[in-house]
């Protein structure tokens, strides 16, 4: 398990930091799951629930999940480059929804934090479900970094 | 659409129901509420709020504006949406507001405000556009 997490800059804090977000309540009601990392990138899974409907007529996901798996993608994404824990709160997120999410299908997100500075991280991400060349949503974002240690 | 037909909407959105969003009309206008709960949590240091259920809650407020606008029971489809964090949302009731910039024939452009305990002061504004039917 611990080897996913390699290739983040500081693999033992990753290795905490990563499940205690998914544990977090809102996370866990989600069921989101992180399935993968690398320095400065996250791949998390939305497992489909009929909860999470947004349309009871065609079934199609709450464009609500869709923001939460990927404003939590985001966020994680920044840690996988920080050496040791902070705050950070998302300052703003745009999404594009440019296809619906297909019912009793998991939905993937994978983030990327493509900047870093002492204060601002900012992040990319894109939705998809089995064909991560169709995706269902793109996403910018920024968070700002409350307390930014001098170790980057 | 009256107030009713607005809750009978909610009652079928089955994420809604999951965040536990109510609605009221206030001086005419739909107003959408969101009480406390720990499942919405999404920072348990602060403790705040999930940035997600906020951003879906003013999603789904605007879905829901835009049904009573125009009272219709199709469910508009989403384009964009883009939201500002203003402030943290504390653990408290969460409140949300909605106005219709402009409808076109095919595109509106919605505003979302969310607030708690002090109107004056978001913890977020929200601007989307979305597809009608």
């Amino acid at each position: 398990m611990n080897d996913l997490w390699l290739p983040v800059a500081n693999p033992a804090f990753f290795a905490q930091v990563g499940p205690w977000f998914m544990a977090l309540p809102h996370c866990k009601t989600l069921g989101l799951e992180l399935v993968a990392a690398e320095k400065g990138k996250v791949t998390l899974k939305l497992p489909f629930k009929p909860e999470l409907i947004g349309n009871p007529e065609t079934r199609v996901l709450h464009g609500g999940v869709v923001t939460s798996l990927i404003d939590t993608s985001s966020g994680v994404a920044l840690y996988t480059l920080l050496m040791q824990p902070e705050a950070a709160a998302t300052l703003d997120l745009r999404i594009d929804y440019l296809r619906p999410a297909k019912p009793d299908l998991p939905l993937y997100c994978t983030a990327e934090c493509y900047r870093l500075t002492e204060s601002v991280a900012f992040t990319r991400a894109t939705a998809y479900q089995d064909d991560p060349t169709k995706p269902v949503a793109h996403s910018v974002a920024t968070f700002a970094r409350t307390s930014s240690p001098t170790d980057n | 659409m009256s107030c009713d037909n607005l809750e009978k909407a909610l009652e079928q959105i089955p994420y809604a129901k999951l965040l536990g969003v109510q609605v009221s009309l206030q001086a005419g206008q739909p107003q959408f509420y969101l009480p406390y709960a720990e499942h919405n949590i999404g920072n348990i240091l602060l403790p705040a709020l999930h940035g997600g259920v906020i951003g879906g809650f003013l999603e789904n407020a605007a879905v829901l504006h835009l049904m009573w606008a125009r009272e219709s029971a199709g469910i508009p489809r989403i384009v964009d949406f883009s939201i500002d964090f203003l402030r943290s949302g504390k653990p408290l009731d969460l409140y949300g507001q909605c106005e219709i910039v402009r409808q076109g024939k095919r595109v509106a452009n919605v505003l979302m405000t969310a607030w708690q305990d002090d109107r004056s002061k978001p913890v977020a504004m929200a601007r989307a556009h979305f597809l009608l039917n």
